[in-house]
């Protein structure tokens, strides 16, 4: 890295979010803030029922209404709205009904849309939607998926004859042998509740025509892959389109999608030839962003008597909900590989059966699969510990790969190129003041202290960065994984960076102007970087799986070295030396053994665009660019230990104290590494502690608004002991890892683990997540000598 | 969310106000201060065909000395409420039940009387209103009418008002000097409702409870004065157990709600456990 003397080098530097300023205040260009002149609204009318046969859409009212442009119904659209892209298809078998924008002959989750009603304001749209007229003949909902997967089952798709939509096994090591004869053999369901993503920005999209052409304005994490779906769904040739992701408002998975609203209003912006625009409520996001986990776990562990893992099995059922979106099939795949988490072992299974419910349909949310996966690993090693009556780090200890082991070729084929989980375990303990809390735990214990103590442990690690596009391949996704980068150094030697991972709120305008700094030798503030938008960004794989810096980063990084390398010949030729004696340090080439003689990277950049002086066979501008295809995944891990206190009359649980040690490598910014971690940790507390998207028998959702689906705010949450080791990834020059999911999937295991530490004395071995205290209160009184 | 369309009229005096609540007959509603009437008409759950808008109104903020009691003006925002001298110095149940209202946004906009008209058996100042025995102070075009807290709250979001009356203030009679007070809210996060909350208000002396003021949050379609845990802890030791036994009957005789937070029987046990810890700690045990 190269750094001057009065300018430390940017990598490694905590600076504050460039970007921050405007994003906190509002006041910047959101897509619902984007208003061209003559802007028509929809409002869509969505099913009340979870089920049902549409026998009449009467929309003839809601065209007479005031200020009402147009109304229509899904037949009316049925020739044009195609059917919503699923990129994953996971098996070749894998049935994949058709998925039209608004529903034409049968609703299958509450909040389907049904008609739409486009006006000259919001309010006068909202007001038609209740003059339309829909008739529906109700049919059985099917809500709960081990009843969808019997015999006789009502079936969401009567055409498919079965609820299921696919069945992916992986297999390695001789299963019946682990199991056979095994001292222990741990047998549990654990069940990963429906999760609603809930980002703070509301789902908006403006489609606007310009003669063939159209631009579309998404609240999108994924402006690229948006444009190609929309092309390919609305026949609209892909060069005719633009799709730009202005500042978006947070994800977590939910904007990783194409989703009817933005088919609908680009296809309504094309037939009135008018800018046009949906911005969803929180109630209908609610209903209709897509929803994440949701999976029902039947998982067996043998273990010796010494508590060494011989094998796993891990058996699932995953809830598609009643269509299969961009990669819905493919989330629990991605927790395939993560099942074994750090340990070793000599066997494992995973069988995943995807299965159609009459709910929203699931796709990626922050961890998408991975935390499912952890979750399940890490209460079996705390089960196992119990089982055994070792100490649950213990456990782990005598399973894990040992520092020295790496490259590993784990049971379920990947390989972790670092890791180091007994420096991360070890500062866990001290921070925690372990030894101290075991004492507490015990001595409340002989008290009989209403309030009990627990101790949660995690060590997790994950695999992101996703991903090597081979590997994509051979699990049949749709797409790469590669990202790209472009870096201009302008005529006035500043920098413009263009990166194909579009931001929502994870840092990049600051993490990427460090590292182009760094490499380039140039002021942070001279350095602007441009993402977001397909005209500025022509390629770009975008942002998720975090990704960004391990892949999208890494492009950034050898475009630079390519601009330094280009800027090398013209600097030669400028100050007449070799290329081989010239050093490029601090953004100056000097001339080695030539004191005075130099160059800056600015001069360059000018008279690379003046171009009156260049060597032969370098074309004028300084500039370039890459991709990056990574040929691994990275792997952060960390140990996370909670101190929980639960409260035996209530059953309320009170974070203690919650210590996170994570290991992603090489880190370019750690405050950005900080708050990735603490937002992490709040949404994966919140899967344990609070969150559930609650339908009832009907199929109808009942945690609507923000009262029912409770989300945490920092009043809710203890302060986070936060630290690091730093074992760098092997996979790339940068040694980063991704540090977007970490938390979320560490957290949730560790926060439970707890709260069973406190209560085993009293028998109790779970409480389902999420564990609200009248569930810890029933787990208690479930056992012998629990809650009074 | 869109509401539908209303007509709205914003007055400047109580008088106005009145007579426009008589103007507009069954299909009005008033606005003071929005917190919850907003959402229920975004989410289309109300249909009013008039807001009758009393920000503006004149005098309605007013927090006053009154002898033996507070008066308090139905507009006071909860935020005003809690820093105020007056109601800091003898009604500080009201202090602490308010600080747990939603979050500072709320209470910033949110009002004291529109709170209570609102009877919502889950807001946490109704049940405060009971215990501390104020009087609702009601205006119409006939007249003005004072309804004890005990009659005020009729049933689940339904008060004694009439649809002609307008609250324009609370009378809440000073507490004297020996009382401790607490109320206990359990919820699950920061700004949720409360699962069940317990206002408590305790006079002791000599180590002993010589008074108890009990009314629950959230447990039944109105807020509950637990006059049998009154009675029980009158003349108790000031200690956890025998407060504890005090607390006994906290549940009898409840009709609690059972819904995603908490069963009907999960509630009625935290009536028993919640009361207990209120009265000790109103108690200082």
């Amino acid at each position: 890295m190269t750094a001057t003397d009065d300018r430390p080098a940017e990598i490694g530097t905590p600076r504050r979010r460039s970007e921050d300023a405007r994003l906190v205040t509002g006041r910047t260009r959101w897509t619902d803030n984007i208003a061209p002149a003559g802007t028509l609204h929809v409002a869509f009318l969505r099913s009340p029922h979870a089920h049902a046969r549409i026998e009449r859409v009467d929309v003839a009212a809601a065209r007479r209404a005031p200020n009402v442009v147009a109304a229509f119904s899904g037949a009316d659209l049925a020739d044009e709205q195609g059917s919503l892209p699923c990129a994953w298809v996971v098996t070749e078998d894998m049935r994949h009904p058709e998925h039209p924008p608004m529903a034409v002959r049968e609703v299958r989750y509450a909040g389907e849309p049904v008609a739409c009603v486009v006006a000259r304001d919001r309010a006068a749209a909202a007001d038609a939607l209740e003059e339309i007229d829909v008739d529906y003949a109700p049919l059985p909902a099917v809500v709960d998926m081990e009843a969808a997967v019997a015999d006789g089952a009502d079936l969401v798709h009567d055409a498919l004859g079965t609820n299921e939509s696919y069945t992916w096994v992986f297999e390695n090591g001789d299963l019946d042998a682990a199991m056979r004869d095994a001292p222990v053999v741990l047998e549990r369901r654990y069940v990963q509740q429906r999760l609603i993503p809930t980002a703070m920005e509301p789902r908006s999209v403006v489609c606007v025509p310009e003669g063939d052409e159209f631009t579309v304005y998404s609240a999108t994490q994924i402006p690229h892959i948006l444009r190609l779906m929309l092309a390919t769904v609305t026949g609209i040739p892909e060069h005719r389109l633009r799709v730009v992701a202005p500042d978006v408002g947070g994800g977590f998975g939910s904007k990783l999608q194409v989703y009817g609203e933005e088919v609908l209003a680009l296809l309504l912006a094309r037939r009135l030839g008018r800018p046009v625009k949906w911005t969803e409520s929180r109630s209908e996001g609610n209903m209709t962003v897509h929803h994440g986990r949701d999976q029902i776990q039947r998982l067996t562990l043998a273990a010796d008597g010494d508590g060494r893992i011989r094998g796993l099995k891990v058996d699932l059922l995953a809830d598609m909900g009643a269509y299969l979106m961009l990669v819905t099939p493919g989330i629990p795949l991605l927790g395939a590989f993560m099942f074994n988490g750090i340990y070793k072992m000599d066997a494992y299974s995973f069988t995943c059966t995807g299965v159609f419910t009459t709910k929203t349909p699931t796709d990626a949310y922050r961890g998408a699969g991975r935390p499912e996966a952890t979750y399940a690993i890490e209460r079996l090693m705390d089960e196992l510990a119990a089982e055994l009556g070792l100490d649950p780090i213990e456990v782990r200890r005598r399973n894990w790969i040992g520092h020295g082991e790496f490259p590993y070729d784990t049971i379920a084929g990947l390989t972790y190129d670092s890791g180091n989980y007994e420096a991360a375990t070890e500062q866990a303990l001290r921070l925690l003041e372990y030894d101290k809390l075991r004492a507490e735990q015990a001595d409340r214990r002989d008290r009989r202290d209403p309030v009990q103590l627990g101790i949660g442990v995690s060590t997790f690690t994950e695999m992101c960065g996703l991903a090597p596009s081979r590997v994509l391949g051979s699990l049949s996704y749709g797409a790469g994984g590669w990202e790209h980068a472009a870096v201009r150094v302008l005529p006035s030697g500043k920098v413009e960076v263009v990166t194909g991972s579009s931001a929502h709120g994870q840092g990049h305008e600051t993490a990427w102007a460090q590292i182009a700094a760094d490499r380039l030798g140039v002021p942070f503030e001279d350095v602007r970087v441009l993402h977001g938008d397909t005209a500025v960004s022509p390629k770009g794989m975008d942002t998720y799986g975090s990704r960004s810096l391990a892949v999208g980063g890494i492009a950034l990084y050898s475009a630079c070295d390519k601009v330094v390398e280009k800027a090398r010949k013209v600097a030669a030729h400028l100050l007449e030396a070799a290329e081989d004696d010239l050093e490029f340090t601090a953004g100056r080439f000097g001339v080695r053994g030539v004191p005075g003689a130099g160059a800056t990277i600015q001069e360059v950049a000018t008279a690379a665009f003046a171009a009156h002086d260049l060597p032969d066979g370098v074309e004028p501008s300084l500039d370039s660019d890459a991709t990056f295809d990574p040929d691994n995944f990275s792997f952060p891990h960390g140990t996370h230990l909670c101190a929980a206190e639960v409260d035996t009359e209530t059953g309320m649980v009170r974070i203690r104290k919650y210590v996170a040690v994570d290991d992603v490598g090489k880190v370019v910014n750690p405050l950005i590494v900080e708050g990735q971690v603490h937002g992490g940790l709040a949404q994966g507390i919140a899967q344990a502690l609070y969150e559930e998207a609650v339908y009832d028998a009907d199929g109808n959702l009942t945690t609507t608004t923000m009262a029912d689906y409770l989300i945490p705010s920092a009043a809710d949450l203890p302060e986070f002991v936060t630290d690091r080791t730093e074992t760098p990834a092997t996979s790339n020059p940068l040694g980063v890892k991704g540090v977007g999911e970490a938390g979320t999937i560490a957290s949730t295991p560790a926060v439970v683990n707890a709260i069973v530490d406190a209560l085993r004395p009293f028998g109790v071995s779970d409480v389902p997540m999420p564990c609200t205290p009248e569930r810890v209160w029933r787990a208690l009184r479930a056992t012998e000598g629990g809650a009074r | 969310m869109i509401p539908a369309s209303f007509g709205y009229t914003r007055p400047a005096t109580v008088g106005d106000a009145v007579a426009a609540l008589a103007d507009a007959g069954e299909d009005a509603k008033v606005l003071a201060g929005g917190q919850s009437l907003m959402p229920l008409l975004r989410m289309r759950l109300a249909f009013p065909e008039t807001l009758i808008d009393l920000d503006r109104v004149d005098g309605l903020r007013e927090i006053r000395d009154d002898g033996n009691a507070l008066v308090i003006g139905a507009m006071a925002t909860h935020h005003q409420v809690i820093r105020d001298p007056l109601v800091r110095a003898h009604a500080p149940l009201l202090v602490r039940a308010t600080e747990t209202v939603a979050d500072p946004a709320v209470r910033h906009r949110g009002t004291f009387g529109g709170a209570l008209a609102h009877a919502d058996p889950a807001g946490d100042l109704p049940a405060v209103a009971l215990a501390l025995d104020a009087v609702l102070l009601a205006r119409s075009s006939r007249g003005e009418r004072e309804i004890p807290a005990a009659e005020f709250f009729v049933d689940w979001m339904t008060s004694a008002l009439e649809p002609d009356e307008l609250l324009t203030g609370v009378r809440v009679p000073k507490l004297g000097d020996g009382w401790g007070v607490h109320y206990e809210k359990f919820h699950r996060t920061a700004q949720a409702w409360a699962i069940v909350g317990v206002a408590c208000a305790v006079r002791r002396a000599n180590g002993t409870v010589e008074e108890a003021r009990v009314a629950l949050t959230n447990v039944g379609p109105a807020p509950v004065r637990a006059s049998a845990v009154e009675r029980a802890a009158a003349g108790r030791p000031a200690a956890a157990d025998a407060l504890r036994a005090a607390a006994e009957p906290a549940a009898d005789g409840i009709d609690p709600p059972g819904d995603l937070h908490g069963s009907a029987e999960y509630r009625a046990h935290l009536a028993r456990v919640l009361t207990a810890r209120a009265l000790a700690a109103a108690a200082a045990v």
